[in-house]
């Protein structure tokens, strides 16, 4: 509770100043904590722990948003950059522990591996926040972030090997060590529990979500994503294999299915509060003792431990060819020390590697560090970037970015939703394409159009399926009182978005006029109008005569409903009842001779001209 | 007339323009962004205005009568304009509007054929491939507006379109800019005017001299 409202006070003040959540959430946690305000006590480290989940739940969001194509694109700068990352890294720290500050060998080694850790959940919610999680630092970022977190495993096998000989608890194994052939095969181990991660979001999660959509209930939709990510972790966690890294697999598999936007929006808020809970946590974890106990020495390990880190990062961004400003941010995001220091740095202290004090004084290094970061890169965002930002800009960029902007986003696909999408397509426009029945979802998504199943009324997915970017929503439900809903909520969240909405009569378009949607389609004008046409033609008109005064009868009868649209309000307490629909009719009718006297095409007409 | 007191007393012109491919056309583009937003110049584009063909008879005669000056800016297909400027000529010019009795609405207002030509003056010419002018092939405008009382003036062409180099296409579009506020001048006679065969003979360079010099 205190946690939340720690959170809800210093959150909206940092993002007003203009220096990210992030940060906000570890102030308002160093306030709360023992050494400030005192609200909380230790057990900052156990809610932690316990919200270090929000991390599983962001890895497992992130693989949502990268397919197995684009995961195999960068795998290049997966295994190179954070590979290399991680060795020059460690190598460079253990070298300065052993030789500047003489730290026994093996102990430099386990420090140094934890201190090449990142925090992926700052540098997630930073690059996502700032809208750069595209940029090519970006990309690299999370490339080096994915390195530490398979590299986590390794490390934790390698652990014991360093310390005295103490044995590490078996408290970990649950599962497994009723398994004794799996408990002495770690390695097979894990690739089964790979492949049934693999098997299982494949084959089985599809069909078994396919099931839940069609009993049309959302919060089961929602316990099954939340079901679905908590097990992929958890058998992850009991393999020993980090359960963000499992996660983040499940993640990447589901990324092609088509609940993929439905999965994002219910897993969205529960990341966002446990990764809140998260960093408050480390900030009330922040030991203000220790730091005054020896500010200097602390301070100096921490300044020059990032600069290791960023030097290290910017050296290697320059290899792999990221442009100038590019390279700092990326140097920036990374050099903080991360979350999984905190299990390694743990437990090194339980295999005896470190003492009590040792380990005290590298968590608050770690966590000093982590406080550092999101003000640095406040810092560079506001005076450096500024100084060369714009510079490496030019017509590339804006190329790949016009494509993508004009997007186009079609509500329902049933019959006049398909004709319209095909008629799109068929002109180049590739719309998102959301609709409620899932069925046709999977059936469509065989032909290769982008389909997603949802309700298109709730905001988080129209957000996830990039309503905020997109130009135009086209809504082709049949329902009016849904248009009516959709067109609100649209106009109130995404108001930049054009809107084109289908409506089934005279009386639906009246309603949508009166919701200021300016582009209103009637179903049925359009066909019946031209269906006219053909009988004209079979009572022996003319076609091409039948068809202008056909274009000009939906003229005119657009315009007249524009005209009865506005009367309707002068009328108190009107009911869209059949007897007015009725009353509407008549009154049609009547206007309707004016339309049989003003004969079009003038200058066509013989009896006119024959008169000079 | 009394709008001529509104705008510095300046000529008011309407370019209707009419391409069926406008995307497609590189001269037309830019004889069109030159002369777009220019004041006292209302452009109206009919192929977006009318995909339909369907004419809004009533706001087209009202375009007409806002202006002095019509210029119908047009590429020329098969020794014409495309079909929509015909579909324009033949509904909004009406019997007892445009001509006939007591069709006296256009009656003084000048008109200007605005063109892009795959051909030079040279293929238009007797003995040359087309064998016969830009002004002989472009008569029956000459022919309709005058019939409407108004006065058709030489035509400004952009020849060679199809393979134009950038720095003609570059002149061709300054002298169109020159040419349509040449004609929004109040103090310009026709005399002066219809002394060219093709407004291309226009020396922009010069002109805006002399006409000072004469007022």
């Amino acid at each position: 509770m205190i946690y939340l409202g720690a959170a809800l006070v210093c959150v909206p003040i940092s993002k007003k100043l203009g220096i990210g959540s992030v940060l906000g959430y570890i102030i308002g946690g160093a306030v709360i904590g023992p050494y400030v305000l005192g609200f909380v006590g230790k057990e900052g480290e156990d809610v932690m722990h316990a919200s270090e989940f929000g991390v599983v739940m962001m890895l497992f969001l992130v693989g949502l948003e990268l397919n197995v194509k684009s995961f195999w694109n960068i795998r290049r700068l997966v295994v190179g950059l954070g590979g290399l990352q991680m060795f020059v890294t460690a190598l460079v720290l253990m070298l300065i522990m052993t030789l500047a500050f003489s730290v026994d060998f093996f102990i430099a080694i386990a420090l140094s591996l934890s201190f090449a850790m990142s925090s992926t959940a700052i540098v997630l919610q930073t690059l996502k926040e700032k809208g750069l999680d595209k940029s090519a630092a970006g990309t690299g970022s999370f490339a080096v972030l994915l390195f530490q977190d398979i590299a986590v495993i390794p490390i934790m096998a390698v652990l014991p090997f360093l310390g005295n000989g103490a044995e590490l608890g078996a408290d970990h194994h649950g599962l497994i060590s009723h398994f004794p052939f799996f408990e002495q095969n770690p390695t097979i181990t894990i690739f089964v529990a790979v492949a049934l991660v693999y098997l299982f979001s494949r084959f089985l999660v599809p069909p078994f979500l396919h099931f839940i959509s069609k009993v049309h209930m959302r919060e089961l939709f929602t316990a099954s994503a939340l079901f679905l990510v908590i097990g992929v972790a958890w058998v992850m966690d009991e393999v020993g294999i980090s359960p963000a890294l499992g996660a983040f697999m499940a993640g990447v598999l589901l990324a092609t299915s088509e609940f993929r936007h439905e999965l994002e929006s219910d897993i969205e808020p529960f990341k966002g509060i446990l990764l809140g809970l998260f960093f408050t946590a480390v900030g009330s974890t922040i030991n203000f003792g220790l730091i005054m106990e020896q500010p200097a020495s602390l301070l100096g390990v921490v300044v020059l431990l990032m600069a290791v880190k960023a030097g290290v990062l910017y050296a290697l961004a320059r290899y792999f060819g990221l442009h100038h400003d590019q390279k700092l941010l990326f140097a920036l995001l990374l050099c903080q020390v991360g979350e999984f220091a905190f299990v390694l740095l743990g437990s090194a202290m339980g295999l005896g590697i470190l003492h009590r004090e040792a380990f005290d004084f590298t968590m608050a290094v770690a966590t000093l560090s982590m406080v550092i970061s999101p003000l640095l890169l406040f810092i560079s965002d506001r005076f450096i970037m500024p100084r060369f930002g714009v510079k490496e800009f030019p017509a590339k960029a804006y190329d790949s970015l016009a494509v993508e902007e004009k997007k186009v986003i079609i509500v329902g696909f049933g019959h006049f939703g398909s004709t319209l999408g095909r008629f799109l397509r068929a002109n180049g426009i590739r719309a998102t394409i959301l609709d409620t029945n899932s069925d046709r979802v999977a059936l469509l998504r065989k032909m290769g159009f982008e389909v997603y199943y949802g309700d298109a009324t709730r905001v988080d997915l129209l957000e996830s399926a990039g309503a905020a970017k997109a130009h135009i929503l086209i809504s082709t439900i049949g329902d009016p009182e849904k248009n009516l809903e959709l067109s609100d909520t649209l106009k109130k969240h995404f108001p930049h978005l054009k809107l084109f909405v289908r409506a089934v009569n005279r009386i639906d378009a009246y309603e949508l006029f009166d919701h200021q949607v300016p582009h209103v389609y009637r179903e049925s004008l359009h066909s019946s109008v031209y269906m006219g046409v053909d009988v004209l033609s079979a009572l022996g008109h003319r076609r091409y005569t039948a068809r202008r005064k056909a274009d000009d009868f939906i003229k005119y009868d657009e315009e007249a409903m524009h005209r009865l649209a506005g009367e309707r309000h002068d009328q108190k307490g009107y009911v869209a009842s059949v007897r007015d629909e009725i009353a509407m009719q008549e009154k049609l009718l009547n206007a309707d001779g004016k339309f049989a006297d003003q004969a079009a095409d003038h200058a066509w007409d013989k009896s006119v001209r024959e008169g000079g | 007339m009394p709008y001529f007191c509104a705008m510095d007393n300046l000529k008011r012109i309407a370019v209707f323009f009419f391409h069926p491919r406008f995307e497609d056309s590189r001269v037309n583009k830019r004889l069109i962004a030159a002369i777009t937003g220019l004041p006292g110049i209302a452009l109206r584009d009919m192929y977006e205005l009318y995909p339909d063909f369907n004419i809004d008879v009533k706001a087209e005669q009202q375009a007409l009568i806002d202006c002095d000056v019509a210029v119908i800016q047009h590429p020329f297909f098969w020794y014409s304009a495309p079909p929509l400027a015909k579909q324009w000529l033949d509904l909004v010019l009406e019997y007892g509007w445009a001509y006939g009795k007591g069709g006296d609405k256009l009656r003084g207002k000048w008109a200007l054929t605005a063109l892009s030509s795959g051909g030079t003056f040279d293929v238009y010419r007797e003995g040359g491939r087309n064998r016969f002018t830009y002004r002989e092939l472009l008569s029956p405008f000459d022919q309709s507006f005058y019939l409407c009382g108004m006065h058709y003036l030489p035509p400004f062409i952009v020849p060679g379109a199809s393979k134009i180099s950038e720095a003609d296409l570059e002149a061709h579009a300054r002298k169109y800019v020159e040419v349509l506020k040449l004609l929004q001048r109040p103090e310009l006679g026709l005399e002066t005017l219809t002394r060219f065969e093709y407004f291309n003979q226009i020396d922009t360079a010069s002109w805006p001299v002399t006409s000072y010099k004469t007022h």
